[in-house]
């Protein structure tokens, strides 16, 4: 399958929106456990990459691998379902459904996948608990800081023990401090269940936090390890 | 900026002017500017600003200015058309006052500008055709509006829809009863409407008893007050129809409200003050309720054209006719604007829009049980006394008390809708996610949805409590026309005789008519005591008729022409005695000169038992029976021949032979039969319309929903571009969509139809009617509203579907 | 800073006499610290030496001020080494990154290319440090975390920079 016992892997990927190529032969691997920082000015198409890795877009032209999936061979609906059981999302910002506590929020990619609300929710406390915000479980979004949200999000995104976390700029609209916090939890977390992280920054202490990053230039991708060997 | 900066510049440049300073790089600080522009022009500048933000919001701003507008121009063309009934039923019943003597008290003698006249109204395929016969006595006789000579003998003026259905396919038999030749058309101000079936034809023999001469046309015509039923159904459909509008009026100004409000904080940003901004915001609204004046200005001038095909409990009329008193035109036209401008600024109390977003003062307040309970309790508090009592007055004191009890009945539905979302919506726990969803967001903000129900709700509850008063009306009438009819022979006709031979031409002309299986006819006339002072106490009634026909009323001992016979039937207390003289034209007024006929009852007169005594249909009262030959018909007054008619009902043209062959005999012949209920269609009409009405109004609402869904589909984009990341299936947020739509529409549909049960049975007691629920009814409002639910989700999934694409979360 | 990588770039777009070379350098890179004439020969003097430039001529009336010198292939595979040589990560390596970019854009190469791998050299430190920090106490993770935000800030200040002038490349060729 993937040639280098990779989990996640792609190879040509071509994507155009519009006049404008986003992605214009971009490669990019990644390992279990590892943590892989995608760098580049804005509009490079790092993004786009996540996205298309992700299978929530579809590339032009391209393959993505995910262990024995192609997924680029993937219809929509089973794209979905691997986002569901095997993927975890971290965005920015606005995320959470407003209307659901904190808690809930957390459990529902479990009970998305068919997790019974009991049981859901119960696996959602001890995620809170480990991000440290289990007292904001009751809350909705709308009444906790964004340092608390994001890291609601995170727990969210752990909650169902993916294989490969998806994180766009995950502490962009924090502070330092959250910002420093948010990326050690979702790390360690991360680590401790052999799961490989995409972390799209434009922040170098947020890379940091990386194994190792490469850098999304002109829809090109540029493994730096790769470059430096 | 530019509107912030310029009175300080203004300050500055004066202080310039002064001269004491020398010139500055910059100006010093100005002193404050005044806290804002005040009086009528500032108010006008603001109100001019928000209309220029209505009509620059690019597409969607246009949408929802549209819609407004559309809201808006429905309520205004419903009470443009409301305020027009008075002027249309005065008009309607101003012409046929004009064209109308049903006979003048003291009879003019014949003279040059006499005529004798006759109804000669009759039924073709259920349809009433109203017929007059005309002779003139001399050449200036009176001619009625809409014709300019009266029609000659032989000839007929039709009006146009009577001279469509003659040239018609199917009027064969009506061609051959109206055996005239057309020689014109009325004018419509010789009609009640243009769809009226009227014609007036010319004869050479009209005589009196038949016709009754007169010199003029007009009569003193007082319109008939309305009956109860009516009455109620008149105040229910403008309350059922207008609170709706009222509602959706209320609703639709507020479309585009958050957008609205974070472009007014922008505003509060560069400056603007509180005052301004909710100035600005009555701007943006008036545009929209401008529009809708125009637009239902135009609706009503458009939809009026179409009153001539519309037929309303048999009232149709012009276009013309339909017009608002120019006091109600006016009055519309400045309260529709304000309200919009009242219901903008009732929705900013509470709020304050301020630089940096809107700030509500209040924490969502429990919504109280108590007031919104109160409001449908008056309201039944007021109707359920006037149900109790034993029928129906039409006083105005009674009509006011229906109206407002009707009001606050339909109104507290939609005061207790939002009470009841948020306490079934607060205590929903759990549930699959697409139901947790929908349910948890409801409990966050229920009041969009519920608002635009609560129109929904005020529809269904008035239209369900009408339809349950038409279906009480219509299954009272079916009654009794089926009781009438199980009681009754199939047709009754009337007419004026002169002697026993009329009564058997007519009676054989009937028998020789095919489809027809019986007939039974006499002569009726009456007779008083001879010499009583108060002849109109004692007076009797006689038939006259050969021993067949006599043998169908009573069990005759024998019979042979010459033969009288006396019944004992002796209800009333009279007694006619053998031997008793009685008078054969007797005067029914005491005051009048009498001309006495007597004629001796004969000592020796044997007695015929009446086969069905007794008063009332298929029952005979008969004093005296009579071969043609015992009496001379002629010495009568007003003798009528009365004739029974069965025939087979399979084909429906049978009863229009009969009406044919009557007519042959004489055309003041007078069907007094009901074959046609003619309520089944003026209850139908009704209930089309109301139909019609009703699904118009919930498709309105239904589109105010898909609009306030998008909107906040729209306004969470990024989310549900997230939520499709973390592979939500697009099933899941589509039945959280239903579901969101579906709860308060659902409750909204239980509420109403407890309140339009509840009223329903009210208004059917109030008319003494058994109360019945048309479950048809219920059932059909019920599909009705769960197609909007369908319509709602169906119409909002192509929206949520495409914000659910990744597009969202790009950040640039 | 290293002053013979740096007029040995400028020699790359053409032969140019000392005087000429000091100019271009104190234009570019001189606001604060314009060179002396002293440092350009002997800079050159050390260049010619080893190989990297050339006397491309001498004009009449002959001074050192007259001679006109011209990079050699070996200066320009020099000039390439040193520009895509990440700098050591330490603080106030503001000059030192300055001077590569725009001698990177004077002399048509990317500046892209040298800013990902001067990051790669930082982002080795900045990943060194927040191990250190998150195993470390308290004083561990402050002076750690002044160490990661100045290296941050040079890397910002870089990519600014290069994003900057890269805008104003046609500008500075011609």
């Amino acid at each position: 399958m993937t040639p280098d016992g990779s989990l996640l892997s792609a190879e040509g990927l071509h994507k155009t929106y519009g006049a404008t190529p986003a992605l214009d032969g971009a490669d990019f691997s990644i390992h279990p456990g590892e943590v892989v920082a995608v760098m580049g000015p804005s509009g490079s198409g790092k993004s786009t990459l996540l996205h298309c890795l992700a299978g929530i877009i579809q590339p032009d032209s391209g393959t993505v691998r995910y262990g024995p999936h192609t997924l680029t061979g993937l219809t929509d609906v089973q794209r979905s379902a691997l986002r569901r059981s095997d993927f975890g999302f971290v965005f920015q910002f606005g995320q959470l459904v407003p209307e659901l506590t904190c808690l809930e929020n957390v459990a529902l990619p479990l009970r998305l996948n068919g997790v019974k609300r009991k049981d859901a929710e119960r696996q959602a406390r001890t995620w809170l608990e480990r991000l440290e915000v289990e007292t904001v479980g009751g809350q909705r979004p709308g009444e906790v800081s964004g340092g608390q949200g994001q890291r609601v999000a995170v727990a969210r995104a752990l909650a169902t023990a993916p294989r490969v976390v998806f994180a766009d700029e995950p502490t962009g609209a924090l502070d330092s401090l959250n910002g420093e916090r948010v990326m050690s939890l979702l790390t360690d977390a991360a680590r401790d269940t052999n799961a490989a992280v995409v972390l799209v920054t434009h922040e170098a202490r947020v890379a940091a936090y990386s194994d190792r990053e490469i850098v999304v230039r002109d829809g090109r991708v540029k493994d730096m390890l790769a470059g430096l060997i | 900026m530019s509107l912030l900066r310029s009175p300080a510049g203004r300050a500055g440049r004066r202080s310039g002017d002064r001269g004491h300073t020398p010139p500055a790089r910059r100006d010093p600080p100005a002193p404050l500017p005044a806290t804002a522009r005040t009086g009528p022009v500032g108010w006008a500048h603001d109100l001019l600003l928000g209309m220029r933000f209505a009509a620059g919001g690019g597409r969607e701003g246009w949408i929802r200015t549209a819609l407004t507008a559309v809201g808006v121009a429905l309520g205004v063309a419903v009470l443009l058309l409301g305020t027009s009934v008075p002027t249309l039923m005065d008009s309607w019943h101003g012409r046929e006052k004009a064209r109308e003597n049903l006979g003048q008290l003291h009879p003019p003698a014949p003279a040059d500008d006499t005529i004798l006249y006759a109804s000669t109204n009759t039924v073709f395929h259920g349809e009433q055709i109203r017929g007059r016969l005309i002779r003139p006595d001399g050449a200036h006789p009176p001619v009625p509006p809409g014709i300019d000579r009266l029609p000659g003998p032989g000839r007929m003026m039709v009006s146009p829809a009577l001279k469509e259905l003659l040239d018609a396919p199917g009027s064969a038999l009506l061609r051959a009863r109206l055996d005239y030749e057309v020689a014109g058309v009325i004018r419509a101000e010789g009609l009640r409407g243009p769809a009226e079936l009227t014609y007036y034809a010319g004869s050479a023999t009209l005589n009196s008893p038949r016709a009754y001469r007169i010199d003029h046309f007009g009569k003193e015509y007082e319109p008939r007050p309305m009956q109860a039923p009516t009455v109620l159904l008149v105040v229910m459909t403008c309350v059922a129809l207008l609170m709706p509008v009222m509602v959706f009026l209320g609703t639709s100004v507020r479309y585009g409200n958050e957008r609205r409000e974070r472009r007014l904080a922008a505003l509060r940003l560069v400056g603007a003050d509180v005052p301004t901004t909710r100035r600005i915001a009555s701007g943006e609204a008036l545009f929209g309720s401008l529009l809708g004046l125009a637009g239902g200005a135009g609706l009503f001038l458009g939809g009026r054209q179409f009153a001539s095909v519309v037929t309303l409990w048999d009232v149709n009329v012009f276009p013309a006719d339909i017009a608002p008193s120019p006091l109600a035109a006016a009055l519309i036209a400045v309260l529709v604007p304000a309200v919009s401008v009242v219901v903008t600024l009732f929705a900013q109390r509470g709020i304050t829009v301020e630089p940096l977003g809107v700030v509500r003062h209040r924490p969502p307040v429990r919504r109280r049980l108590w007031w919104r309970v109160l409001l449908p309790l008056v309201g039944a508090l007021l109707l359920v006394p006037m149900s109790a009592e034993q029928a129906w007055t039409d006083t105005p004191l009674n009509t006011l008390r229906l109206t407002a009890g009707s009001v606050l009945l339909l109104f507290g539905v939609t005061a207790l809708l939002p009470w009841l979302v948020d306490a079934v919506v607060g205590r929903l726990r759990g549930g699959p996610v697409p139901w947790q969803l929908a349910t948890r967001r409801l409990q966050l903000n229920s009041g969009s949805a519920t608002r635009a129900v609560s129109g929904i709700t005020v529809a269904l509850a008035g239209a369900i409590a009408i339809q349950m008063l038409l279906t009480g009306m219509k299954t009272g009438y079916a009654d009794a026309y089926a009781q009438s009819a199980r009681e009754r022979p199939d047709a009754g006709i009337m007419g004026s005789v002169d002697s026993w031979q009329q009564a058997e031409r007519a009676l054989t002309a009937l028998r020789a008519t095919p489809g027809v299986t019986d007939v039974r006819g006499t002569v009726d006339a009456s007779f008083g005591e001879l010499g009583h002072a108060r002849p109109d106490d004692r007076f009797g009634s006689l038939a006259i008729g050969s021993c067949a026909e006599l043998r169908k009323l009573a069990a005759l001992p024998s019979c042979r022409d010459g033969d009288v016979f006396r019944t004992g039937f002796d209800a009333k207390g009279k007694n006619f005695t053998p031997g008793m003289a009685i008078d054969l034209n007797p005067q029914f007024m005491a005051d009048l000169p009498a001309s006495p006929r007597p004629w001796k009852i004969p000592p020796d007169i044997p007695t015929a038992r009446l086969l069905s005594p007794g008063f009332g249909p298929g029952n005979h009262s008969y004093d005296l029976l009579a071969t043609p030959s015992a009496i001379d018909l002629a010495r009568f007054d007003h003798p009528f021949m009365d004739l029974e008619v069965n025939y087979d009902h399979a084909d429906p043209d049978t009863v229009e032979r009969i009406r044919n062959s009557a007519a042959r005999v004489d055309p003041t012949m007078y069907e007094h039969s009901e074959v046609d209920n003619p309520h089944d269609a003026q209850i139908s009409g009704v209930r089309d319309g109301l139909f019609f009405g009703s699904v118009v109004v919930l498709l309105l609402i239904g589109a105010g929903l898909v609009i306030s869904t998008v909107e906040q589909l729209h306004e969470r984009r990024r989310l549900l571009s997230a939520l499709d990341a973390i592979g939500t299936r697009r099933a899941t947020l589509g039945w959280s969509v239903l579901w969101q739509t579906a709860i308060p529409v659902a409750l909204g549909l239980g509420l109403a139809l407890g309140c339009g049960l509840a009223l329903g049975s009210l208004l059917l007691a109030m008319i003494d009617s058994a109360v019945m629920v048309d479950w048809a009814v219920v059932v059909g409002m019920t599909g009705v509203g769960g197609v909007v639910i369908l319509f709602v989700t169906a119409l909002s999934l192509p929206p949520l579907w495409r914000m659910m694409r990744p597009e969202g979360l790009r950040t640039e | 800073m290293s002053i013979g990588h740096t007029l040995l770039g400028l020699l790359e777009s053409g032969p140019r006499h000392g005087y000429d070379l000091k100019r271009a350098f104190d234009e570019h890179f001189g606001h604060d610290r314009p060179l002396h004439y002293g440092q350009v020969y002997s800079t050159m003097s050390r260049l010619l030496k080893h190989g990297l430039v050339e006397v491309d001529g001498v004009e009449a009336g002959a001074g050192p001020e007259r001679k006109r010198y011209a990079i050699t292939d070996a200066g320009v595979t020099d000039v390439a080494q040193w520009l895509a040589r990440p700098e050591k990560p330490e603080p106030y390596l503001q000059s030192t990154l300055y001077t590569k970019v725009v001698l990177a854009l004077l002399t048509g190469r990317n500046a892209a290319e040298l800013l990902d791998t001067q990051r790669t050299e930082h982002l080795r430190l900045m990943r060194g440090l927040t191990e250190r920090k998150r195993g470390g106490d308290l004083a561990d993770q402050l002076i750690c975390d002044h160490a990661l935000f100045h290296l941050e800030a040079d890397l910002r200040w870089l990519e600014l920079t290069a994003a900057r002038l890269d805008r104003l490349a046609e500008a500075v060729r011609t």
